[in-house]
Parts: C-alpha cells; sequence; structure tokens
C-alpha cells in the first residue's frame, strides 16, 4: 500500500510540476464552457429584418410592430419595392424579409384569409429555418389575437410548451456536451499520454524491473486522473448552473457518481490506448481521432442522432460519450432518477469493465 | 552457486540475429565486463538477463532462478540500470532516490551505507531535478537507485556512455568498492580501456562472444608483435600503412598506430621515408585489449 502511495504521489509531482498539463486540464474546461455558452451558440437574437409593405393599414403595421418587438427581430429598414429586396440581401446583414401584399387587412377581414410573404437568406439553413419558426409563432400569436377580437368561426389552435427546456436554451445542451468533451480529453488522452511518456522516457523499463504489478503500476497512474476529472466536472458543474442558470433536477448525487462512472470510463479508454501505443505522439493522435472527433461529432453533442444516416445512428452506440450526454440531460432536465437511467448507466459500466479487462490482458509484463 | 549462468542465449529481431550463442558465468563478487561497440547485442542480453525480454533459445539463470518461469521473484532481487538515462526528469534526486526505495519495499536509511560513497557526491544537489544534472551526476544518481534496495546482483548496461573522463573514473572506482561488498557486477561498455579494471571480461561482435578470459590473460595470449608509429602526417601515414603489402592491420591508437606486420620494421619504415614521410617514430608496443578486439574483429569479419 505504501507503494501504491508513493507512486501516486509521484504521479502528483508530475501533474503539477508540468505547467502544460496544468493549463490543459484547468484552463480547457473554463474556456471551452465560457466559448461555447457564449460564442458558439444557434439561439437567435436580434435578427435584423426588412418589411416591405404594401399595405399600410392598421393591420399589417400591428404585425409589423409585433415582430419587431421581440428580442429575436429588429427592424432595419423599410423597402420601398421588391427591387430593393435583393440588394438588401446583399448587403448581408438583413437575415429576413417580410413582405405584406396590398390589401393585408381588407382581405384578413373580409375573405377571412390574407397571405404573407417571408423571404429569409438561406446560405445559413439552420438560422432561415429557425428565424421563420419563430416568425411564424408570432404572426400566429397575432393572428389569434386578432380573431379572438372578432370572434371568428372555431379553429383549432396548437398549445405548443417546449418541455425541459422552454426557453429553448442552447446552454442547456452545451453544458453535458462540453463537459462529456472534457472528461473525454482529460482522462482518455491524459492517461494514454502519461503511461506512454513512462515507455517513451525508458522509466516504463525500471517499473517492469520492480516488484510492482501491473495493476499497480496503471492504478498509480490513473487514481490522480481519477481525482483530478472528478474535480474538474464539479468546476464545470458549477459554471453551468452559475453562470448560465443550468438546472439540476434530478438527484446530485446521482449525477455526481454517473460523472465517476463516466471518468472510469474514459480512463479505461485511456490505459487501452496506452496499451497499444509506444509513443505520446501516437496516443495523442489516436485520443484525437478516435476520441475527439466522434465525440464531438457523432455523440448527439453537435448534430442531433436521429437525423443521421442509419449506419452512423449504429456506430454512434459504441461511443461512450453518447450514453453519458444522454444520462446528463435525463438527469439535470430532466431529473430522472436511477431507474431511468438504468439502462445507459450500465452500458457505461459494462464498456468500462471491457477495455480495463482488454488493457489489463494487453499490458505487457515484458518489452516486447 | 554461480550468480549469473547464461547459456547459449540466441535472440533474432527479424532477419538480424541479436544475440548468437553466448554462454557464459559471473562468479560471486565478480566485475565482469562485457565490450563491445554499440550494436554489439549488450543491451539486449542485459534485457534478457532482466527479464524484460525473452531469448529464442537458451537458458539464463539469475541467483539460481530462471529469467523466463521465476521473472517475479529475479524483480525483487536484482539492481538493474538501463543504459538509456531512465530516471524521472521532473523529479529532483532526492525524490526518485525516495521513490525507488519505496516501490522496492525499503527505505534510503535502511540501505544506506550501501550508497553513502555515491550518495554523498550527489547530495550538494539533491533538490535539483534530475533532468538538469550533468551527464556524470545523472549516471551517479542511477546507479544509486539501482542499489538502493541492496540488490544481490547488479546490471550496468553501459554506465559511463557520454560520461566525461574524470566522471568515468570516478565511477570505476565506485564499482571496484561495490565489489568489496561481494555483490556480483555485470557491466557492459564500449571503452576498451575500461576492460582491464574488470575481473573478467567478455569481448562482443555481431551478436556473439569472440573471447572470454581476464583482461592479463587476454593480452598475453596475443601473440602477435605489435609497433607503434608516429610521423608529422598521420592521416597520410595510416593511407599508406594500410596500402602497405607488408602491413596485415593498422588502427590508431591515441597519438600512435597500432600496427602489425609480415615483415620487419626497417622494411616498411624504408619505404615510409621513401614515400616522404619525416619525423618518422617506430617502437614496439605492448597489446592492449583493443589491439586483441581489432584483430579478433577483422578475423570474424575476414574467416581465412
Amino acid at each position: 500500500m505504501k507503494q501504491f502511495f508513493e507512486f501516486v504521489k509521484k504521479e502528483c509531482f508530475h501533474i503539477f510540476r508540468d505547467r502544460r498539463t496544468l493549463i490543459i486540464l484547468f484552463g480547457m474546461p473554463v474556456v471551452l464552457i465560457v466559448l461555447f455558452g457564449f460564442a458558439i451558440t444557434n439561439e437567435i437574437r436580434h435578427a435584423r429584418v426588412a418589411v416591405l409593405d404594401y399595405s399600410q393599414d392598421a393591420l399589417s403595421h400591428g404585425l409589423v410592430n409585433k415582430i419587431t418587438a421581440s428580442t429575436y427581430f429588429d427592424l432595419a429598414e423599410n423597402l420601398r419595392s421588391e427591387k430593393d429586396i435583393l440588394p438588401a440581401f446583399r448587403k448581408g446583414d438583413i437575415r429576413m424579409v417580410i413582405v405584406i401584399p396590398n390589401g393585408f387587412s381588407r382581405d384578413f377581414i373580409r375573405e377571412r384569409k390574407a397571405s404573407i410573404q417571408l423571404l429569409t437568406d438561406a446560405s445559413d439553413p439552420n438560422t432561415a429555418t429557425t428565424l421563420i419558426n419563430y416568425a411564424n409563432a408570432i404572426i400566429g400569436r397575432y393572428q389569434q389575437e386578432q380573431t379572438n377580437l372578432q370572434h371568428l368561426p372555431l379553429t383549432i389552435h396548437p398549445e405548443v410548451r417546449m418541455v425541459y427546456n422552454p426557453m429553448l436554451k442552447s446552454v442547456f445542451l452545451f453544458v453535458p456536451g462540453v463537459m462529456t468533451l472534457i472528461l473525454m480529453l482529460v482522462c482518455a488522452m491524459m492517461t494514454s499520454i502519461t503511461i506512454t511518456r513512462e515507455k517513451e522516457l525508458g522509466t516504463m523499463e525500471i517499473l517492469l524491473v520492480s516488484p510492482l504489478r501491473p495493476m499497480l503500476i496503471i492504478a498509480g497512474k490513473v487514481v490522480p486522473y481519477v481525482l483530478l476529472s472528478f474535480f474538474i466536472s464539479i468546476i464545470i458543474l458549477c459554471l453551468g448552473s452559475w453562470i448560465f442558470g443550468m438546472p439540476v433536477k434530478g438527484s446530485i448525487l446521482l449525477l455526481l457518481s454517473a460523472c465517476g462512472l463516466f471518468c472510469l470510463t474514459a480512463l479505461s479508454l485511456g490505459i487501452l490506448i496506452s496499451s497499444l501505443t509506444n509513443s505520446q505522439q501516437t496516443a495523442m493522435m489516436v485520443s484525437m481521432m478516435g476520441l475527439l472527433l466522434p465525440t464531438i461529432l457523432l455523440s448527439g453533442f453537435v448534430y442531433p442522432i436521429e437525423s443521421m444516416p442509419v449506419p452512423l445512428q449504429i456506430v454512434s452506440n459504441i461511443l461512450p460519450a453518447k450514453w453519458f450526454i444522454i444520462i446528463l440531460k435525463d438527469i439535470m432536465l430532466k431529473g430522472s432518477g436511477l431507474r431511468q437511467i438504468a439502462l445507459p448507466m450500465g452500458i457505461l459500466g459494462g464498456m468500462t469493465c471491457f477495455f480495463l479487462i482488454v488493457s489489463l490482458r494487453k499490458f505487457k509484463i515484458r518489452l516486447s | 552457486m554461480e550468480p549469473i549462468v547464461v547459456q547459449n542465449i540466441y535472440k533474432q529481431f527479424g532477419n538480424v540475429s541479436a544475440l548468437h550463442d553466448i554462454s557464459f558465468t559471473v562468479g560471486p563478487g565478480e566485475l565482469f565486463g562485457l565490450i563491445g561497440p554499440d550494436g554489439a547485442g549488450k543491451s539486449t542480453l542485459f534485457r534478457i538477463l532482466a527479464t524484460l525480454l525473452l531469448a529464442d533459445k537458451g537458458k539464463a539463470m539469475v541467483n539460481g532462478l530462471d529469467v523466463v518461469k521465476d521473472y517475479r521473484a529475479i524483480r525483487r532481487q536484482v539492481g538493474y540500470m538501463p543504459g538509456k538515462f531512465s530516471l524521472y526528469q521532473d523529479l529532483t534526486v532526492e525524490e526518485n532516490l525516495h521513490f525507488f526505495a519505496t516501490i522496492f519495499n525499503t527505505t534510503v536509511k535502511e540501505n544506506y551505507d550501501l550508497i553513502r560513497d555515491i550518495y554523498e557526491q550527489i547530495a550538494p544537489f539533491k533538490n535539483r531535478p534530475a533532468g538538469k544534472l550533468s551527464g556524470g551526476m545523472k549516471q551517479k544518481l542511477a546507479l544509486c537507485c539501482a542499489l538502493v534496495h541492496k540488490p544481490s546482483v547488479l546490471f550496468l548496461d553501459e554506465p559511463t556512455t557520454g560520461v566525461d573522463p574524470v566522471s568515468r573514473k570516478e565511477f570505476w572506482d565506485m564499482l571496484q568498492r561495490l565489489k568489496e561488498k561481494n555483490i556480483p557486477i555485470l557491466v557492459s561498455t564500449p571503452y576498451m580501456d575500461e576492460a582491464t579494471l574488470c575481473d573478467r571480461v567478455a569481448l562482443m561482435q555481431n551478436g556473439a562472444i569472440m573471447q572470454i578470459d581476464t583482461p592479463p590473460a587476454i593480452v598475453a595470449e596475443f601473440r602477435t608483435k605489435i609497433w607503434a608509429f608516429k610521423s608529422d602526417d598521420m592521416y597520410r601515414l595510416i593511407r599508406d600503412l594500410r596500402a602497405h603489402p607488408e602491413v596485415k592491420t593498422c588502427f590508431a591508437f591515441g597519438e600512435f598506430l597500432h600496427v602489425t606486420m609480415t615483415a620487419g620494421p626497417e622494411e616498411v619504415s624504408g619505404s615510409l621515408t621513401a614515400g616522404g614521410h619525416t619525423g618518422l617514430v617506430i617502437k614496439p608496443a605492448n597489446a592492449g585489449i583493443e589491439d586483441v578486439f581489432m584483430a579478433l574483429m577483422q578475423a570474424q569479419t575476414q574467416p581465412v
């Protein structure tokens, strides 16, 4: 046992004496969270719109006011004719043009059917779709206000409620995603690098010719990283809830134990990588290519899994990240208990055991 | 029981035969040297004995334990210092020593008398990171770390490579003192002059042992007369001598050339002065290990 603690102490010296490691460990989580939280967001705010109002009556003015009064849209300019539309888009800062045809009010009241045209700049398709959705919602509400006043015949009126994230805040998606990403990076990449470093520097040769058992060598190297990554996940959770108001509806204890489990999964992956590679560079490349990219692209963090082609959906199942993101969202946003997340937890646990067994089998008690 | 027994060891890396039928034994308290150039197979042999590599064929025993079957027991008993500096560069001298003492389940204090002589030399730098030590200091620290658990056999792979001459001499003095504590030591070196400091040496080349004996016996067995040559233009001298039909071998040796030849020195010197060499000095020389090694090497590479 004394040997083990000495080993852990030595590993801590390595971590705290290497400035680069420290920056990666503690700087990156904060930077990533802030970046994703503030800068990289797919929410729409203050999109600039232009209005071409041929009708110029009370109803059309009311509609334009209603739209531009929201925080989503700002009125940039009033256009005079159709010829102005394309130049307005070309200038680049106009995202949407609202065209209201002549006699809008008359059509609406007399014929009970009026049309308006929404033109969006679809060179950025996601934004365009979101804008149309927002505008439709506002127009719908406006229509409802008007019809309520005038007691028109029955209409089906959908009450839309966005459950778990009523404000559609993208932070709620990014905090679990970034957390997964960082834990993956810290645990898997750092462990694989630190173990291959011993091989590269030749110190593994001495460790092997010592009474230390392989289990002890690996555990001694990994334990400091388990503690560190657990600490880091707490930092991320605090940042998420203090700065971005990310809720934790479920039990914090359950959340932390899920984090602990995922740390173990990532660490066991790191150990596996290090037992298959011999240099720090290879280990880093493998973790980058094999872990980070799939985590970002395929785990449902950035792109929804449901909209992927079927083969990729199947591949996404073998990513621990996918299951962890599901667990995080369930606990934090839906307040799920252990019973609801038993399946993903079980899968993560199974993966961890599998990786550990394979890497212990692969650990070489000799040099070649 | 002999502490180290090596019997007919073979090791192949791909097509390269790294070790070819190696056999020798090291007795209790013996300082045994493996002498040979880079690539002779010395490090491979060390790794096999340190249980880090498996031999293709043959048997090796350390303290009567088989290097394959009883690798775990051997790892508790030996001290191994790899050829490449392999301590933690970001840990201080003291921390490194403490770490290696602890993982071998002992303390620095417990075996301090064994390392005292060596450690006292690096003690002034005990708070310096190991990576910032000079070459000689690094090797002394590595030796301390290999000794701190009081091994019953010591493997030192090229401990003096890349070390300045003064530190090299100090290092060998330490080995002599360790020998007095009755620890058998297997040491390798590419430096021929260090061979004479060993009790017995094995001359290795291309994965094979060419000769095993005590250094005086090896030299005594060498019957070919050796002549030392020197002139004002050494570069031309070495070329002319090697081209001379009567000269068998010619190698640079310090400020002289060591030459073996089939004719007497007068004939050769005659043709050299005729060739325009000035300041020519020719004298009989005592053969050293290096001369033997060169002759053996030539015999091995050019079989008659």
